[in-house]
């Protein structure tokens, strides 16, 4: 009787623990859903980057998160605060771009897939030994590169590298990497903007404070 | 322009016409730190996404650089609550 009773409960554990994994997910997904539907009403009126007003939203942002990175370590690596910067940036930009939105999910999925990414390069990596073909699949592939390369035209070719550019475009349409590119730059003049003042307060008041 | 043309319509149900991408370009022309940006429909297509990317490439650097002298001041700064009420007073 107690082992049956034993047997039966990790397997609900088991379950309640993936239909919970699977409740944070739906949850998540649908509070990103509520969020991008609301925001697709307001999709004509895009954020403008150059007043004052987005600015300092941006820059206390920034603060914010600049201070979490400083409290974090001791030592704030330039990489940390560049991806602070970012993700304050697609934070202010309210989720309405694609660019933003790919910033946002892609801590989540560095962070997850790590792990599954070192496993497929191992994989890949005792493939090609054991076949020992490596030499010819590296031909081939220059080969095919090499033919798309010729056969796009060049505005084609363009748009492939700006849509590498552009965080998150990498799949979409030429029109649609043509309009998160002209959001992209006037955020990244933003963000130039309000880190370069940042910088000079801070280099500033570093100066008066040791006088 | 012909090629063009013919892309666009194997592009599949949605068809993105010339003006459209020439609309989305003339856009991005404005955005460009060129001089000559007031001269619109001089420079073509190719050339505005060229600069384009250059542009990009050019701010990521711009951010990178921003932001390792940021991170040298955030290492010696004393206290930041003062450099935040500062801020917030200045802006």
């Amino acid at each position: 009787m107690s082992s049956s009773l034993m047997s039966a409960n990790p397997a609900l554990n088991s379950g309640r623990s993936s239909t919970r994994r699977r409740n944070k997910k739906k949850i998540q997904s649908h509070a990103i859903a509520e969020n991008l539907s609301s925001n697709d009403q307001h999709q004509n009126s895009p954020i403008e980057w150059k007043s004052d007003a987005q600015q300092q939203i941006y820059s206390s942002k920034l603060l914010q998160a600049l201070r979490q990175v400083r409290n974090g370590d001791g030592s704030p690596a330039p990489k940390r605060v560049h991806e602070a910067a970012d993700r304050a940036l697609a934070t202010t930009a309210k989720g309405r771009t694609r660019w933003s939105r790919a910033i946002l999910t892609n801590r989540l999925k560095l962070k997850f897939m790590k792990k599954n990414n070192i496993v497929k390069r191992q994989r890949k990596v005792m493939t090609s030994i054991s076949t020992g073909n490596s030499r010819s699949q590296r031909k081939s592939k220059v080969k095919i590169l090499r033919l798309k390369s010729k056969s796009l035209p060049a505005f084609q070719r363009k748009v492939r590298v700006l849509s590498r550019l552009v965080p998150g475009c990498r799949k979409q349409p030429m029109p649609v990497v043509l309009e998160e590119a002209t959001d992209y730059i006037a955020a990244l003049e933003m963000q130039v903007r309000a880190m370069s003042a940042l910088a000079e307060l801070l280099s500033v008041s570093g100066s008066s404070s040791s006088h | 322009m012909s090629s063009r043309r013919s892309r666009s319509r194997h592009a599949g149900s949605s068809r993105i016409t010339d003006d459209q991408i020439n609309d989305l370009v003339s856009k991005l022309q404005q955005l460009l730190p060129e001089m000559h940006n007031r001269r619109s429909d001089k420079k073509s297509a190719t050339k505005v996404l060229q600069e384009t990317c250059n542009y990009i490439r050019s701010l990521h650097r711009e951010v990178d650089d921003l932001s390792e002298r940021l991170s040298e001041l955030l290492e010696n700064a004393d206290t930041t609550q003062a450099d935040l009420i500062r801020s917030l007073i200045m802006q």
